[in-house]
């Protein structure tokens, strides 16, 4: 074990498996010479050299196409988009491509491909450079779409996604490149696709959240545990598939959820994991499910109204509350 | 064709017998296919879209006849003819035309989706221009692993208006990746012609744009599109040396079954005319004046194909379809 950075996690992920397999390149805009917008790559152009470390023009379709051809004939291509507002601009490639081409050959050619940057809101980046981009990739059935919280969920599971034979999107977040955290340092350390996380255990009520919306749902439970209701925390981790076995579980045991999701609401994650809950485990519940959603609003660049965009510690907290005191039951 | 071709007609010479009953061979199976399947469309047996390449046979004959069978092929929706002379099996083609299990994909793909990974074919392709960038990836792949295969990428004209034409042509020159570019230029993408579509109607000439050999090529004739790949394909297998061919062709047919007369859009007298320059009757003179085929051996072209499209059919025919489990499959890929 050692603490670092979730920025250093992907970096020493990235590297363990180009060394580990030679059939693993890195390919994006700014990925080499430069060291990556967000420097997730530094240092590896030097390692690995520019064969395996391509630096591309500004052509996201482009060169998403070409990570999704070489992984057809066996190469596993990790496409690091600069940030994950602009795969909409290979968002083609990606459904019409790289999650059908399996299905549509029968199983002869799969795409083992992991398309990878940060997304989701950050600071005053506005409406362009802010948005939650998952929604666009977990709806399509052959994608796997994963949200890292922890610099050793960065780690374990962009390890995991390159090994995977199928197209897995995988969305960071620059308001947790400089996270710190212990991570495992063993080149054999995996953390499966497909599985939550109990990040606080709790009896009173189980919050699901990921990215920063789970460090703010910790906050929360430490201030409500202060009034004495023990909120228990899951972190799906994996989108796409969804472990509902872990969160269903945890509402038998709590009989309470509030769903937390930075982007807008409608019809997003939120909507789909209080639907889960309410076909699975309706009559366990003591309340009905509640989501603390981003606002139906593009980004703003103010900073007062970007405060209002983002779900806060403070609303995830009233949730709880209201989710806990519903029926009168405390 | 309405352009005048920069290079001379192929001379015919240097062609032996087998090489010219190949060529004759491939240009009518796929003509023979075609014509069975729009018979099974009007039946009912094959269902969706289904775009016949009729007319245009000499361009996916002439280019395969170039490759060597571990090179690699790509195409769009209109790819029977491109999978079938890339070596499929054409009951296992038409079986997928009828979606049944026994399909190259299972049934799975349909006419716009033929996969045929022992052959190296990567597909049918259907979103326009999407494939471009995958064969510019198939090339990267190749150099990578620093194998001398090269990878022909078909596409029509109308994926020449799309982004994803230049990017795939610029990374290609700009990384030097073993892709020989064919525009099959039918002058009509649906309805639209060339000169509503292009402000440069003379496609060959992105080639110069990005930096590659480009050339137009009469797509009508087999031998000319067959030396134009081959040394394509020598500069791709050797130097690394993507090109642009614009094979300058045209469908007699309408653009997909549902659009039968395809006439709308263009002249009856048009239609006409282009099927004087039919690439098999063409061909098939040609190779019957130089001596190297004789009546003799047209006809039995003729037959062998005839009877393989129609043990096509009955094999499809006779396939079942798929079990209804089979909608599940294939979404990841399946564990060994
Ligand atoms: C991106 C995209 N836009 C539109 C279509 C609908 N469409 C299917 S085929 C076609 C015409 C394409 O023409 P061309 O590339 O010249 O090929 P051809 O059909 O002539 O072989 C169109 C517009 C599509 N499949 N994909
Ligand atoms: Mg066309």
């Amino acid at each position: 074990m050692a603490v670092m950075t979730y920025r250093e996690a992907l970096n020493l992920a990235l590297r363990e498996e180009m060394r580990r397999d030679p059939d693993v390149f890195v390919i994006g805009e700014e990925v080499g010479l430069y060291e990556g917008a967000y420097k997730v790559t530094q240092g590896l152009l030097k390692e690995f050299g520019p064969k395996r470390i391509v630096d591309t023009p500004i052509a996201e379709s482009g060169f998403t196409g070409v990570g999704i051809g070489a992984a057809m004939v066996g190469l596993r291509p990790v496409v690091e988009m600069m940030t994950f507002n602009f795969a909409l601009l290979a968002l083609d490639q990606i459904v019409n491509s790289a999650a059908k081409l399996n299905y549509m050959s029968g199983g002869q050619y799969n795409v083992p491909i992991v398309i990878r940057g940060p997304g989701g809101p950050a600071h005053q980046l506005a409406a362009q450079h802010s948005q939650s981009m998952e929604v666009y990739f977990y709806h399509v059935p052959g994608l796997k779409v994963v949200r890292p919280s922890t610099p050793m969920d960065a780690k374990g599971l962009l390890k995991s996604a390159i090994r995977d034979d199928n197209p897995v999107i995988f969305i960071e977040s620059e308001t947790l490149y400089n996270v710190k955290g212990e991570v495992s340092e063993d080149p054999d350390f995996l953390v499966p696709l497909g599985q939550a996380a109990v990040r606080r255990e709790g009896t009173d009520v189980t919050v699901i959240a990921y990215m920063g919306m789970m460090y703010r749902a910790m906050e929360a439970a430490e201030e409500l545990a202060k009034d004495g209701i023990s909120v228990e925390i899951v972190d799906p981790r994996t989108l796409q598939p969804l472990d509902t076995e872990t969160i269903i579980r945890s509402v038998r045991k709590t009989h309470r959820a509030v769903v937390v999701e930075a982007g807008a609401g409608f019809a997003g994650m939120g909507s789909e994991i209080a639907t889960e809950i309410t076909e699975e485990a309706f009559d366990d519940l003591d309340a009905p499910v509640a989501r603390v959603t981003g606002a139906q609003a593009p980004m703003p660049y103010a900073r007062s109204l970007e405060r209002l965009k983002t779900p806060t510690k403070e609303k995830i907290a009233d949730a709880i509350r209201q989710v806990c005191y519903a029926n009168g039951s405390r | 064709m309405a352009k005048t071709m920069t290079q001379k007609a192929a001379p015919g010479l240097g062609l032996d017998a087998d090489l010219a009953r190949k060529l004759l061979r491939d240009m009518i199976l796929i003509r023979r296919f075609e014509e069975k399947a729009a018979e099974a469309y009007a039946l009912g047996k094959i269902g969706g879209f289904l775009h016949l390449s009729i007319g245009e046979e000499a361009v996916a004959a002439g280019a395969t006849s170039a490759l060597r069978p571990d090179d690699y092929a790509i195409s769009t929706y209109r790819e029977h003819g491109h999978c079938l002379v890339k070596g499929s099996d054409p009951r296992r083609v038409m079986a997928e035309l009828f979606g049944r299990i026994d399909g190259l994909s299972k049934g799975k793909g349909g006419s716009m989706h033929l996969f045929d990974k022992e052959h190296n074919f990567l597909g049918g392709h259907a979103i326009v221009g999407a494939h471009l960038p995958l064969a510019a990836g198939v090339g990267f792949a190749i150099k990578y692993r620093g194998g001398d295969q090269v990878i022909v990428c078909y596409f029509g004209d109308g994926a020449v208006p799309e982004g994803e034409f230049h990017e795939a042509l610029n990374l290609a020159s700009l990384w030097k990746l073993p892709v020989v570019w064919i525009c099959e230029n039918n002058r009509y993408a649906m309805g639209t012609s060339l000169e509503r579509a292009l402000a440069q109607t003379e496609i060959y000439k992105f080639g110069q744009t990005y930096g590659i050999p480009c050339e137009p090529v009469d797509g009508m004739d087999v031998l000319v599109v067959r030396d134009a790949v081959a040394r394509a394909v020598d500069r791709a297998r050797h130097d690394k040396t993507p090109t642009l061919l614009e094979a300058r062709t045209y469908r007699f047919r309408g653009h997909s079954m549902r659009d039968p007369a395809g006439a709308v859009y263009r002249t009856k007298e048009e239609v006409e005319r282009e099927k004087l320059r039919d690439p098999i009757l063409l061909f098939r003179d040609r190779a019957l004046k130089a001596g190297v085929l004789s009546e003799d051996d047209a006809k039995k072209i003729e037959k062998d194909v005839n009877d393989l499209v129609d043990e096509a059919v009955a094999f499809a025919e006779a396939s079942p379809e798929p079990e209804p489990s089979e909608l599940f499959t294939d979404i990841f890929k399946e564990p060994a």
